[in-house]
């Protein structure tokens, strides 16, 4: 470590006021900092001991909660491909097919939000933001795998520009960085990004007879314009390749077609149990998004006019983006509700208003998307009240 | 029956290294200080003395244009020997070369029956004249209080939750008597209560006893014992509303001069921090010279020396003083060393009040720290929420509250109130912060704006 700290103290004074390259500090500060915590001491007056605890840590803890989605991501990917062409695979080649498809994702992800975020931060003069680190891992992860690369460059870049640096970077931003660049690539290329045919790679081979590569969603809908059972159409969906797929216990798991990592309910659980236990993330809006989810679905169900109404609440909090779109979109810190109280009422009105969504728009069947971008920007506005009482409060008292 | 108020929001920041008690042994003091940057809110600081003049304990040798009837006077008798000055020739530290033996200006004493026939306007013209009355301190704005003013109520806190804090008990050991006399002068001083805050913890504290008091006791952690905190518990600060503060020792302070006619600026002290060899405590007076509870007391040379306690103290040299109304001095270790990784590098050597990846300190609850003074990352935009809340047990949104103070908006300082606190109370904020902002400095920042303003 003694080798890598005198060479970047060797390079310092290149990067430093009057150096060659003082315009690129912040890029050395970046790496610097990344490898060795720096060696500022608090100031004479104030607190003179921190917490151990940087925005770099916390930003990692979430990247981590994320891996469990991504390593099933990647799995899934492959597996959906093996039984959509009808052949047998182990499971090393579906993982390995899975990676082929999905790491270049990911590395375009970074690179392209982080030549954007080192671009400001050359020119703004400010220090490359943490933020990133978990924005370039949830893009990957709410794209279909076969989004084409360019594509999600252009969303990334898009979604960091417009909806972060142009606020001043990481924690001045209205909305989610990584649902903007998704909301992005759904409105300006529809056709890769939803229907039946983006969830499922193929390849060159075609699918084998009988193989719908339609999410549960959409057969759910479908149910509901066709006046067939829910449910029962759910399971014989894709009966040819695979039993019960849409069956509850197998959307729960994850073997189903959809965004790279949403699909496993239970491994978005276990990464909200690492968000949870870290305290990284609120489970104020975690648990009132999924349980204004919930009631708003039993709602539906009492007030059925069609199939998809009447589906069972439950179904909803396994099928499509919902459990990933609440865990870690939601509860990002910096779009999400900033007041306790808040929180409650921003995370419920995401779960009702993604059903609402879900079932009576009929352009399109997922609704977390466009329920949390809605409630990002309503988010001030809840606080503003919730600020307001406690104003009040004050006020009142000094009449008394 | 005094009033129980449990608090549950907050953290106790444990620290290696607290004094033991009893009185350590250490080399005689030799010089005293007043250091006018103590007394916040001093704008024109006049000195009357010059290098060379001897002085009395209790001899004025300061006042502030501002405020001309307060006298701030020598802890000991002695020689001046410098009057030291900063950048601008701003008054920095005025020093005295202590007599072995202290000599006191003699003042008139009272009886319980003096004090009790005694006008407010003599009362605060004696506290004014002796030295004792800076030991008075306004809220809002956390300035040393005017005797122009009529204070709503005097608030007194009997103990101290910071990291490392003295034993109040321990301080006060045998002086409940004098404390008694200094609240009845208090008594003098407004037309409310005297309000004293006890631990809910300690049953059998030095000041139960105490009469003519409000009692209210407060349990839960850090910062439980901080005046402010109790004050917003018991009857919050209004706007256009003012109250009084006092500590415990400069009740008891208040107390001597009344009982025996003499500033009686001896104190005990406690010498704290993982630095320290042998932690204990000191017999001294106010603004004492630190070298000697440092040289040869220490485990390294690498130390940060802090006048006061890890969360609100200040830094001072192996040779500066301690702070006016400080009664602890912390060594810990100068941190400024770089750490590879260090930022996801699992630890439990590092005191964390978050649980994020490798913050494995909430294993140990029990367990003491021995923390430098690295700064731990880089100020960042606020990003986490809630945090600050938690560690905050009154009914203030602190980021709220910080926000508009770097906005300079003034309407809404005044709303979240900005009245209700000074730097320590929201000092916890500044050490759990992720994105590492200078809290108090901010709150310090936003009291100035609506003080002049």
């Amino acid at each position: 470590m003694k080798f890598l700290r005198d060479l970047l103290d060797q390079q310092k004074p290149l990067f430093q006021k009057g150096g060659k390259l003082e315009n690129l500090y912040y890029l050395y500060e970046a790496g610097e900092t990344f490898l060795f915590s720096p060696k500022h001491t608090t100031p004479a007056r104030g607190a003179q001991v921190k917490d151990a605890i940087d925005l770099k840590r916390m930003m990692i803890t979430v990247v981590i909660a994320m891996i469990p989605c991504l390593l099933f991501g990647i799995y899934n990917t492959g597996h959906m491909h093996y039984l959509a062409v009808g052949e047998a695979a182990s499971f090393g080649d579906k993982f390995i097919l899975g990676l082929t498809l999905v790491l270049p994702i990911v590395i375009v992800a970074y690179a392209a939000g982080g030549l954007v975020e080192a671009g400001f931060a050359v020119v703004r003069k400010h220090p490359i933001n943490e933020g990133f680190l978990v924005t370039g891992m949830l893009i990957p992860l709410v794209v279909p795998a076969t989004t084409p690369l360019w594509q999600v460059a252009l969303a990334t870049v898009f979604a960091v520009v417009i909806a972060k640096e142009v606020f001043g970077g990481t924690g001045m931003n209205i909305l989610n960085v990584a649902m903007t660049a998704r909301a992005f690539l759904y409105f300006a290329y529809p056709a890769q990004i939803s229907g039946d045919q983006v969830w499922t790679y193929l390849g060159d081979k075609t699918p084998v007879d009988g193989f719908s590569g339609a999410t549960a969603l959409a057969v759910a809908y479908q149910s509901g314009q066709e006046g067939v059972n829910a449910v029962s159409n759910l399971a014989s969906h894709n009966a040819a390749v695979m039993d019960d797929m849409f069956g509850f216990a197998n959307m729960f798991l994850g073997f189903i077609p959809g965004s790279i990592g949403e699909t496993s309910t239970l491994m978005v659980l276990l990464g909200a149990a690492i968000l949870l236990f870290t305290g990284v993330a609120s489970w104020k809006i975690m648990l009132s998004a999924f349980g204004g989810a919930y009631i708003m679905a039993a709602v539906m169900q009492l007030m059925a006019v069609n199939e998809f109404m009447a589906m069972p609440a439950h179904y909803h909090l396994v099928m499509g983006g919902i459990a990933f779109g609440i865990v870690f979109m939601a509860t990002d810190p910096v779009s999400a509700a900033q007041t306790e109280s808040g929180k409650w009422i921003y995370g419920l009105l995401i779960g009702v208003l993604t059903i609402i969504i879900r079932v009576t728009n009929p352009a399109y069947p997922e609704g977390i998307m466009l329920a949390v971008l809605f409630m990002n920007v309503f988010a001030p506005l809840i606080d503003h009240y919730v600020v307001k009482a406690n104003k009040k409060r004050r006020l009142q008292r000094a009449t008394v | 029956m005094s009033k129980q108020i449990k608090l549950k929001k907050g953290f106790d920041i444990r620290l290696v290294g607290k004094a033991e008690k009893k009185i350590g042994e250490f080399q005689p003091v030799k010089t005293f200080a007043i250091k006018p940057t103590d007394f916040i809110g001093m704008q024109r600081p006049k000195v009357i003395v010059k290098e060379g003049d001897t002085v009395k304990a209790g001899s004025p040798i300061l006042f502030d244009k501002k405020m001309e009837k307060v006298q701030y006077v020598a802890p000991v008798s002695g020689e001046i020997v410098e009057i030291k000055r900063g950048e601008k020739r701003k008054l920095l530290e005025i020093k005295i070369l202590a007599d072995s033996e202290i000599n006191f200006e003699k003042f008139d004493t009272y009886t319980e029956a003096d004090i009790s026939a005694a006008s407010r306007e003599k009362v605060i013209d004696h506290l004014t004249a002796t030295g004792v009355w800076p030991q008075l301190i306004q809220r809002p704005y956390g300035v040393v209080a005017n005797p122009e003013d009529e204070p709503k109520a005097v608030f007194i806190s009997g103990f101290d939750t910071h990291p490392l804090a003295p034993d109040y008990d321990y301080l006060l050991k045998g002086q409940s008597s004098y404390f008694q006399t200094g609240v009845s002068v208090l008594k003098k001083l407004t037309s409310g209560k005297i309000y004293l805050g006890l631990s809910g913890e300690n049953k059998s504290s030095e000041l139960a006893t105490i009469q003519g008091v409000e009692m209210h006791q407060f349990s839960g952690p850090h910062p439980a014992g901080n005046v402010g905190v109790q004050i917003h518990h018991i009857a919050p600060i209004n706007k256009g509303e003012i109250v009084w503060t006092i500590n415990p020792y400069g009740v008891v302070q208040i107390g001597k001069l009344f009982t025996n006619g003499i500033y009686d600026a001896s104190k005990l002290i406690a010498i704290t921090g993982s630095e320290i060899k042998s932690p204990a405590y000191a017999q001294t007076y106010i603004g004492s010279c630190v070298d000697a509870y440092v040289e040869g007391n220490t485990k390294s040379d690498h130390v940060r020396v802090i006048s006061g306690n890890v969360l609100t103290g200040e830094k001072i040299n192996r040779d500066g003083y301690l702070g006016f109304y400080q009664h602890q001095l912390t060594v810990i270790p100068e941190g400024d060393y770089y750490e590879f990784l260090g930022w996801m590098k699992p630890t439990a050597e590092k005191l964390s009040y978050h649980k994020a990846l490798g913050l494995l300190s909430f294993l140990f609850p029990k367990k003491e720290y021995a923390l430098d003074s690295n700064a731990r990352g880089e100020e960042r935009a606020f990003v986490q929420t809630g945090v600050f809340e938690s560690v905050t047990p009154m009914d203030i949104y602190p980021v709220y509250l910080l926000k508009a103070i770097m906005a300079e908006d003034f309407d809404e300082m005044e709303e979240l109130g900005i009245y209700e606190v000074i730097e320590e109370d929201l000092a916890l904020c500044e050490f759990v912060d992720v994105s590492k902002h200078p809290v108090q400095e901010i709150v310090r920042k936003g009291i100035e704006l609506i003080q002049y303003s």
